[in-house]
């Protein structure tokens, strides 16, 4: 499956994480997954929450420039090995990963990994053939 | 034309009003202020020995610390009782510079602007919307005099409350805003973010002038704003914007020479130069009544250029467009640097806003470090690091190509740099040296 994801570029500066998590929990929103890329001078945080639409109306208007985008997600079964079938079946095609995440919610027995692919067509198609997802 | 006389006059013409006037203001200095009479007495030099303009080297320099020094009226050449207007320019350290006009000055003043709104086609059909500051600044209320002696309906809007100016603009119908760059520029991002386009405003051109801007500022201005933007030209201790003014030739701005005899010197020997060499601009007023000065160093960087001009044909000498000045240059490493050139290679590369930057010197242990902060324009912000680090190697790559030394280069949000609606601070210089 497809899932949307919000990134909001974040310079390293003291409490900007926190004005953008304000901003997040002023608005009732729920963070299902959080990932942050940092480098020595920028943040990039990607996330995944319970409204994309509302986070992204309440970010903007806290001053945050925020882009939407998809990511694959691919529910496995939360046990060991589970990343590792994913990881073999997309090395096997060829396919470059960008990034990857996952969220796993306590009560359930599955994960769920989202990948951020060069090639997110042809990772989706193959995917699918493998029957991943 | 506002003055073709004077505009279009033959350069022999000339010398010879320079030649009387310089005399008669030696005289008057001498006579009448202390300072210059020192100043002269101790190398010698009597108000005779000059008998034409080709004697001006002889003079001695003025610089901004000798107006500290004599503040606040200690340079003033007339009794207080003939002085009708002060402004005043603050520096970043120290006192205030004061300057003070009689009633002749304000007229020659006036004068000037008004030549200058009329080199840049404006007449008394239009309307001028002035958003410089009134008040102790120059810009306000010298380029208000000329437009009232053009004729022109002109608009006091001064600084602040970019909204009404919108407004204003719009209602009023200006075919000619007068304001600093980066104000100009200010307006044009308002005017994007409100939906407004250009189109339902009626301007024409634009007069800029105060801080100094880069050619790529002037034409994103031009392109954002849909006009012809010209270069104004002024500072408080000679008289205000007027002193040269751009009649959209490439070279640079025409000199009221009439009025302020343009020099360039070598910054280090204090020898003039030639045409066409760059130095520090130096000038002497000729005309001035209030507070005449010998050869005052601007500090800003230009060059001559005495040949006819020719887009618009007026023989007033043009000094080259002001993109830096000596006490803005850093030296980093042993390398001059000028703000303009950094702002010449980020409004180059699209990925930024060439405009909203900031430039941060420091020093680690003996060396010097530069970072440069730049916003990354919206359209880029991406969810991939790899695609931001790739701006910031282009910027970095860019920037040590055009300055030869190395910046550390920091992107950093949209909108987290903005523009000031007056002079935008760029540089922060940490050194303790």
């Amino acid at each position: 499956m497809l899932v949307n994801q919000i990134a909001v570029f974040l310079e390293n500066r003291a409490g900007r994480l926190l004005s953008l998590s304000k901003a997040l929990s002023d608005a009732k929103i729920d963070l299902v997954s959080l990932n942050i890329a940092d480098t020595s001078d920028f943040g990039i945080v990607r996330m995944i929450t319970s409204d994309n639409e509302k986070a992204m109306q309440a970010l903007k208007e806290a001053g945050f420039v925020v882009k939407e985008n998809e990511l694959i997600g691919i529910e496995v079964d939360d046990v060991p090995g589970g990343l590792t079938k994913v990881l073999e079946g997309l090395a096997s095609s060829d396919i470059d990963i960008e990034y990857l995440y996952s969220y796993a919610k306590s009560n359930s027995a599955k994960a769920t990994i989202l990948v951020k692919a060069a090639d997110l067509e042809k990772a989706n198609k193959t995917l699918k053939e493998l029957k991943f997802i | 034309m506002f003055n073709e006389k004077i505009e279009k006059m033959s350069r022999s013409e000339m010398e010879n009003l320079q030649s009387d006037r310089l005399v008669d203001v030696v005289k008057r200095v001498y006579d009448n202020v202390k300072y210059y009479r020192n100043k002269m007495d101790a190398i010698k030099l009597k108000p005779s020995d000059i008998k034409s303009i080709k004697d001006i080297s002889k003079l001695p320099y003025t610089t901004k610390q000798d107006l500290r020094d004599n503040y606040p009226f200690g340079t003033f050449a007339v009794p207080k009782k003939d002085i009708i207007r002060v402004h005043a320019s603050s520096g970043t350290t120290g006192k205030l510079t004061v300057v003070g006009y009689t009633k002749r000055d304000i007229d020659d003043w006036a004068e000037c602007t008004a030549r200058a709104l009329s080199m840049a086609g404006c007449t008394n059909e239009d309307v001028v919307h002035i958003s410089y500051g009134y008040g102790l600044f120059t810009g306000g209320l010298g380029i208000h005099y000329g437009a009232e002696k053009l004729g022109a309906m002109t608009v006091p809007v001064s600084t602040g409350n970019t909204m009404r100016q919108i407004t204003l603009l719009k209602d009023f119908e200006a075919s000619t805003i007068c304001c600093t760059p980066s104000y100009a520029m200010f307006i044009a991002e308002e005017l994007q973010k409100l939906n407004i386009p250009v189109s339902e405003l009626n301007l024409k051109r634009g007069i800029f002038g105060a801080e100094p801007w880069s050619i790529e500022m002037k034409n994103k201005i031009e392109k954002l704003l849909n006009i012809e933007a010209f270069d104004i030209y002024g500072l408080s201790e000679i008289s205000g914007p007027g002193v040269s003014m751009s009649c959209g030739d490439e070279f640079g701005l025409h000199v009221m020479e009439d009025f302020f005899y343009p020099e360039i010197i070598d910054v280090d020997t204090l020898e003039p130069l030639e045409d066409l060499q760059s130095g520090e601009l130096v000038f002497t007023t000729l005309n001035k009544q209030g507070i005449p000065l010998l050869r005052y160093r601007t500090r800003d960087i230009s060059a001559l250029d005495h040949s006819e001009c020719k887009h618009c044909k007026r023989t007033l000498v043009r000094m080259k467009r002001v993109c830096g000045r000596s006490d803005d240059m850093l030296i980093i490493r042993g390398v001059n640097v000028f703000p303009s050139q950094i702002e010449t290679v980020l409004m180059n590369i699209p990925e930024v806003i060439g405009s909203h930057y900031k430039i941060f010197v420091d020093r680690a242990g003996f060396l010097d470090t530069m970072e440069i902060q730049v916003e990354i324009s919206e359209n880029n912000v991406t969810d991939e690091v790899k695609s931001i680090e790739n701006i910031r190697h282009r910027v970095e790559h860019d920037m040590q190509s055009m300055l030869g030394i190395a910046a550390k280069i920091t992107l950093v949000s949209p909108n987290s740099l903005p523009l000031s609606e007056g002079k935008t601070a760029r540089i922060v210089d940490r050194r303790k040296i």
